[in-house]
Formats: C-alpha cells, structure tokens, sequence
C-alpha cells in the first residue's frame, strides 16, 4: 500500500559544506542516509524523526533538518497532525505508538504564575555571600517531639522516628527502567544521583546487581505491575521503595517491553527469559483498592524491617486529592504524583494526549486535602512530570510539594532532543535503546557530568529564587504559596492553586 | 506630638521588655520611656503593652478584654451573652480610659473575668484549651467583637497611636506588674487598626515582634493542621499560635523552641558531635515547617519568663542588660540605658540564641491573692 503521509522533516545537505565523510550514514539509526549504487550519499527524509543526530555530528555543519513546511490545506480544526494520525492508522490499522509526555498546547500553569522578591521590608539574601540551604528529608514525620530535656547541650529525643530520605537538593531522577532506557544512561543517572547527595530511580526493570553496593544508597527501587527484578535483596539494597500504580504520560496503562530488547543482561536484572515480552499489567494484580494498596505497603517494610520509607506513585488524575489521601492513610511515607505532562518511552498516543490532569493543579489540591485532613506531614509528596527548569522546581515546592523527580529534563541533559521515537528503540543518542552500537554512544561518565551539572545549575538557581524571597532554606518555601501570584489566570484556578491574582 | 507618620522613610518596629527576675511589681515608666527613646522605629499607627501580675484581685479568673470596633453596643450585647453561656462572669466593666488622650477611633473597650463552665463535648477539654476556642469563636464568628487579651493576671493594652498616647489613653500608670512588654508599630503589611496593634496574646502568653516572614505561608499553612486559624494576617499572629503549640501543647522549653524557629545551618549541625548532630538533624526534620525565616526579633512572655529571640542570620535587632533584678531586653541599646544608665551587663546575642529571663521566686509568695 502507498503511503500518503507526508514528511514530517525535510533535511537538506549543504554540498559545498560536505565532504563526503559518511559520519551522517553512521550516525543515523532511523537509516535516513545511505550511498546510492554510484556512491554518492542519498537521503530519505519519509524516515526522518527529527532526532538531529547527524546535524550535531556532520564535522562541517552541511546538514539542516527542519519541519516539512508542506501543508494540508489550513485548517485549524482538522490539523496537519489530525489528518497525519488518521492516514497512519488507515493504512496500519493500529493503536499509534509515540514516546515523551503530552505535547499539546494546554494551558502551562507554571508559565500563568510569578514568584515573589523581597523589597524593603524585609530584605533579600544574597547567595553568593551567606549560606543558603536545599536540603530536605522525604517521609514521614511525626505530629511532635517528645524530648526529655536536661539543659540545652543534653536533650533526648523519645519520639520513635520513620525513616527519613536526605537529599541534598529536592531534585531526585525520575523513575526510568533499564531495558526503557539503555544500560549506560542508567548508571549515568545513578552516578549522577550519588556524586550530588540525591536519588534516582529505577523504575520496574529491576537493579543491576553489580550497581548496587555503590548506588543502591541513593536508588530508589520500583515495585510496579510486572514485579520485575523484585526480591528481597533488591528490596533492602536500596534506600527507598515505590510503589508505581501509574504514571503521568499514560494513566490506566500498562508497559510493554517487546522481547527483541530483553537481551540477557535485561532477562538476568527483571528476571525473566531472555528474548519474552516484558509486560507490565495495567493494575497491579494484587491491588484492586485501598486496602490492598495497604497490605502491599505493609509487606515492602516487613520485607526491609521498616527501616525505609516507601513511597506510592500515581498519575495525577481528576480524583488525585482523595486518591493521595486515601494512600497517605494506608501507610505510604511518601506520595509521587505525576501530571498529564510526564514522559514515557512509549504510550498510545490517545492516552498520552487526552489523559490526566496538570501537576501544578494536582499538586496544589493535594497539599490542600491532607493539610485539611491534618496528615500533611504524615508524607511527603514529589511532584512529577513535566518539570522543565529551576522555576518549575521552586513553583512546585510553593505549591505544596516536598520535592520534584525529573525524568525528561534528565534525558534531555544526556543528549535527548525530544524526537518522540522512544518506541522504536532506535534512539540515536544511546539512551532509549538496547541496541549495543547505539548504546556505548553514550559515555555513562560524561552523561552523568551533564547530569549533575544540570543538579548544579538549577541548585544555583533556586538558591538565586529563594534568597530574593528573603528565604535561606527551602522548608520555608514548601507550601509558601503566598510567595506565588498568577498571572492570566480565571477564578476557579486561582481558587484551586490557592494562590492570589497578581497585584492581589 | 500628632498621628503624623515621620518623613524620613525609614522602617522598623521598637520592642522592649523588662521583667523584676524577684516578681516584684513595678509601674509602667520604664516601658514607656523606653518606648519614647526608640519614637523613630515607629510610626504612631500602633502600640501597645502586656503587663504580668496586674490582676491580683482576679488572679483565678481569665481577664478577657475585648474591643467592639465603632462601639457596635450589637457586638457587646452578642458577647454579654456568650460569655454567660459559657462562663461564669465574676465581674466586669468598661477599661478605663482618657478622653483627653492623643489617640483616634478608640473602639468600646470592656473587660471581663470569668472562670469556665464547660459543657457537654467541651468537659474533656482543658480550660486552657476551652478558652481558646472560645476566644477563636468570638473573633471569628461575631462581628465587631475581637478578644485581644485572655490570660490570667496578666492584660494588653494596645491601640492606634504612639506608644506614650496609648499610655496615657489606658491610663497605665493605675497599674503595675512584674513584667512590661511594649511594642511600637511600623506597619507596613497591615492596616493599621486597633487590633492589628501589638502585643498579641492568647491566654497568659503575650508576643511583641518585629520583622517580616518570609515563611509566612509555610509557617501558617502548617500550624493550620493543628487547628490554628490566623484571621489577622500578621506574622505575630503566626508566632504567638506556633509558641502555643510548641510550648504549652507540646510542653517544649524555650531553649528547644528557639532552635525550631532559627536553627542552626545544616553546615554547623554536620559538624557537630554525634548527639547534638542528631538531635538538630531531627528538630529541622521534623519541625522544618515552623522555621520562621527572614527577618525577627520577638519577645515573648507568659507569667514566670520572659525571652527574646532574633532570627538565625540576625537580620533584626535585639539587645539585653541587667542591673540588680531587672532583666532589659530591647530593639536598641539607648533605650535601656534610657531606662538605666548604668547595667550589670549589656549584651548582643547571636542570631537564634535566645535571651531567657525566669522568675527566681514563687510567683505565689511574690503575688498572694488579695
């Protein structure tokens, strides 16, 4: 059958640039470039996925990929993208596949609300000269201290205490299978998240056992539908268990990870025959309401003798308040909620975009609901998905949230470009593929420099936001959403962010 | 001497306190004038006073003295009846005042000594605890009515003015006590009306304060939690309601206390001995939410002590001297050596160290019922 779809990207090469040295033949994975039967380097742009791969590594910049500017008759109802996903499907017959979070143009919250600085009255703190602090601990605190006090250099504490995760900025990695995404962005990810004293995550795919005495004190291991990798030493190898119910870039779905990416390395770290699909049930099985969400909670800290917090992860979804107060009740420490925005390796399309709800409006109702309930500090809460940059970070924690995970920002760090083609396991850059000539493109040690430079420049950053508030340590911005005003905002919005209009 | 705010832009709010360590009672001077001395760190938009041991007579009963905004005699009426229904009203009469004094809008000012009688769900609750919220239902729930004092033997007297025009208006030197606090306002986040002046107090506990949070929200949503709800929207408010918790619900020492509201930074606390280590590392953890951060400098009391705190990057002032038995804490230096020139000791503290004076006597031997 003759395809109909148009291209998505044209890409030109410069011919005075190029010098014939083939780097964009062996760069690209998605076999855009070849050599025609006289030599001579040929393009097929229908294959382009706009990943810009040979762009970065063409060594005399002859190439340009840009968006096809070929257009269907314009349309503002019937869109280019809507008569594309149509054509696609009539010709496959198929649920359409695509990676990353939702890129429609809803409304960005964090873009419709403004910080505040200090003026006069009280005066703001300059970073650079004085000291100010991101740390934060993740889990349950108890509603007082109860101390025996014998002067000021001798008091115990009587209060028996839940453990706590210490971050050292409240930025932690985002959930991230190895077998979603490559070996070497995983260990990335984790020597990233050891060298700057915070935690990622390792999302359903199990823990390399080799990886775990050095990084298992900074993982945080998943405990999803598929229950791969799950045992009892991968339980306690880690500081902190998550349970994933669901997550933002596809509510109410499962995983599948097809068997031709279940490469031994994969089988022996989830656990599972080499070469079989790696699927992750859309409920967890044993999990059908809320008290079973409790007994599965319960089982993880008998399984690690309550020495580590476990937190609950769901998609921010319309009844998200109820949902996260219902989870703080049955005992989860902390709770992950991740909005409409977050990223995946692969979804249905339809799911991604039309599922879900913001975070900001999520992470707002919640907060207010266990504030209501008075068990707002039984938990901490990450908000997730979609976080693009410092400001995001310090509006989040305003808001209501603890701390953020950053998934895409972090792929982005790595060499990501956002081409959406997590799905077809071709990822260029060495992050989202098990392909092993892909895979060493990625250097797991200039990755994870790039990672913690990002941690570095967005600490530096919100160190720069609070210390204009006149705040010099970010528990005294959790919550703090007087610091926060929006800007184009309706009433109803304000009212479920909590938050003033500005010059309110 | 008018309402006039000073040209000079400048912004502060002036404290003091002084407490006799012996409990002996003494009168209102050594406020005011000290007060006066700091005249440019407010603006005549509000001051007050909390005075410890005024009410021998009334020791056993709570002294609540209430302003009617617009002397709504509707407001008083709705009090009169609430407080006969929840309490047994020992005495009461109208706060004497002068007509001549410097001040403007004075609301209708009463004061009432009652004991509690609980009722019904209300027996488990402490009379502590019964009076507070019954003192929360009047502020919130009848209009015009706003219970600015509540404790025992002790009382405010604030309004809208410079500090030595409210004297005069309250006629402050009928009374003595063993401790004075004084504030004199700068608003600048507040309108300034007569309740929005300081101190703040809810039962024996009264706050002076000056600065600004900018923890505010942090610090009100939590205390939220635990029932406190600020209607007055000022960061003393924020204050008094988290001493409350922390000291007479969860029974925590000043010394313990100061440490949640000005911690020490976390690059001191990793470099303590393992005990104090912990023992800092928990408090931030777990009180993290009422860390008032940006700048204050408060001084509080309660009947038997009397403290005074800065913020822990000590963004506002805050001074203390001793001579004989008094204990002087103040926004300034000069203004305690306005009141005695010559100290015991004079001295600065750091930042979140807090300044504590106790009472070295029984305050029952000191203060015998009448």
């Amino acid at each position: 059958m003759k395809s109909y779809l148009l291209n998505d990207f044209i890409v030109e090469r410069i011919e005075d640039r190029c010098i014939d040295c083939g780097a964009c033949i062996q760069q690209c994975s998605f076999g855009v470039f070849s050599r025609d039967k006289d030599g001579k380097i040929k393009i097929q742009e229908e294959k382009c996925v706009g990943c810009l791969r040979c762009v970065i590594f063409c060594p005399t910049k002859a190439l340009i990929v840009r968006p096809n500017p070929t257009t269907y008759r314009p349309n503002s109802y019937w869109t280019r993208e809507v008569i594309q996903d149509i054509k696609k499907q009539a010709e496959t017959g198929g649920v359409i596949l695509t990676g990353c979070g939702n890129d429609k143009p809803f409304k960005v919250y964090f873009d419709h609300i403004l910080l505040n600085a200090s003026q006069v009255t009280n005066p703001s703190i300059d970073p650079l000269r004085e000291p100010m602090e991101l740390r934060v601990f993740l889990g349950r605190k108890p509603d007082r201290l109860e101390i025996e006090f014998n002067g000021a250099d001798d008091v115990e504490i009587k209060t028996e205490l839940h453990p706590n995760l210490v971050a050292e900025t409240p930025i932690l990695f985002a959930g991230m299978s190895y077998g979603a995404i490559s070996y070497n962005a995983f260990k990335a990810l984790a020597m990233a998240a050891a060298e700057f004293g915070t935690y990622f995550n390792t999302g359903e795919g199990g823990f390399p056992k080799e990886l775990r005495e050095k990084y298992g004190k900074h993982a945080i291991v998943q405990c999803a539908s598929g229950r791969f990798g799950v045992d009892p030493e991968y339980l306690n190898c880690a500081a902190a268990i998550e349970i994933k119910i669901g997550q933002g870039a596809k509510p109410g779905i499962g995983g599948h990870l097809p068997g031709e990416k279940v490469t031994e390395k994969i089988s022996e770290t989830r656990m599972i025959p080499e070469g079989t699909d790696a699927l992750s049930p859309a409920p967890q099985h044993d999990i059908y309401s809320i008290e079973d969400l409790s007994t599965l909670i319960y089982a993880l800290k008998e399984a690690t003798n309550y020495e580590k917090p476990v937190a609950v992860k769901i998609a921010a979804v319309h009844n998200v308040a109820a949902i996260a107060s219902g989870m703080v009740r049955a005992g989860a420490d902390i709770i992950v909620i991740d909005g409409f925005r977050g990223g995946t390796g692969a979804s249905p399309k339809i799911i991604r975009d039309h599922v879900g709800i913001p975070i900001e409006l999520a992470i707002a109702a919640v907060d207010r609901r266990l504030r209501q309930e008075g068990i707002r500090n039984k938990c901490s809460i990450i908000a997730s998905g979609g976080i693009r940059c410092s400001a995001d970070v310090v509006k989040a924690i305003a808001l209501g949230a603890d701390a953020v995970y950053i998934g895409t920002a972090a792929l982005i760090a790595m060499g990501c470009t956002m081409c959406q083609r997590c799905h077809t396991g071709k990822c260029s850059w060495g992050i989202c593929t098990q392909d092993p000539n892909l895979v060493k493109r990625l250097n797991p040690k200039e990755a994870a420099k790039r990672l913690v430079n990002l941690l570095r420049g967005w600490s530096l950053e919100i160190k720069e936001m609070l210390g204009g508030m006149g705040i010099n340590a970010i528990e005294s911005l959790r919550g703090n959403r007087d610091q926060l005003r929006g800007v184009g905002l309706e009433e109803w919005e304000l009212e479920v962010l909590g938050i003033k209009g500005a010059g309110e | 001497m008018g309402r006039r705010t000073p040209e000079k832009d400048i912004q502060a709010c002036a404290l003091f306190g002084v407490m006799n360590k012996l409990g002996k009672r003494f009168g209102c001077e050594m406020v005011v004038t000290a007060l006066k001395n700091m005249k440019v760190r407010g603006n005549g938009l509000g001051a007050g006073y909390a005075v410890y041991g005024l009410y021998p007579k009334f020791r056993d009963c709570y002294a609540l003295h209430v302003m009617f905004q617009d002397g709504n005699i509707e407001a008083k009426r709705a009090v009169d009846r609430f407080l006969n229904e929840n309490f047994d009203v020992v005495d009461d009469e109208e706060i004497p005042t002068n007509p001549e004094a410097n001040v403007v809008d004075p609301p209708l000012l009463w004061r009432y000594f009652v004991i509690p009688q609980k009722k019904g769900k209300d027996k488990v609750l402490s009379d502590d605890d019964y009076v507070v919220s019954k003192v929360m239902y009047i502020n919130t729930k009848i209009d015009d009515a706003y219970v600015f004092s509540s404790g025992k033997n002790m009382g405010v007297f604030k309004g809208v003015g410079y500090p030595e025009d409210i004297a005069e208006f309250y006629m402050l030197d009928q009374y003595k006590g063993y401790i004075w606090l004084g504030h004199s306002r700068f608003p600048t986040n507040t309108p300034g009306w007569w309740g929005g002046a300081h101190p703040f107090s809810i039962l024996d506990w009264a706050v002076v304060h000056n600065g600004e949070l900018s923890s505010y929200g942090t610090n009100r949503r939590y205390l939220e939690m635990f029932g406190y709800y600020c209607t007055l929207y000022t960061d003393t408010e924020v204050i008094a309601y988290a001493i409350d918790l922390l000291m007479r619900k969860q029974k925590l020492p000043i010394e313990v206390v100061s440490k949640i509201f000005a911690p020490p930074l976390w690059h001191i606390i990793d470099h303590m001995d393992e005990k104090r280590k912990k023992f800092y590392t928990t408090l931030r953890m777990v009180y993290g939410p009422l860390l008032l951060n940006g700048p204050f400098t408060v001084i509080v009391a309660r009947h038997g002590e009397m403290f005074g705190l800065t913020d822990r990057i000590r963004l506002r002032p805050i001074t203390a001297g001793e001579v004989d038995e008094y204990l002087f804490i103040s926004s300034e230096e000069a203004a305690i050596r306005a009141v005695s020139p010559e100290l015991d000791r004079a001295w600065t503290p750091p930042g979140g160290e807090p300044i504590i004076g106790r009472l070295e006597a029984d305050l029952d031997e000191v203060l015998p019922s009448q």
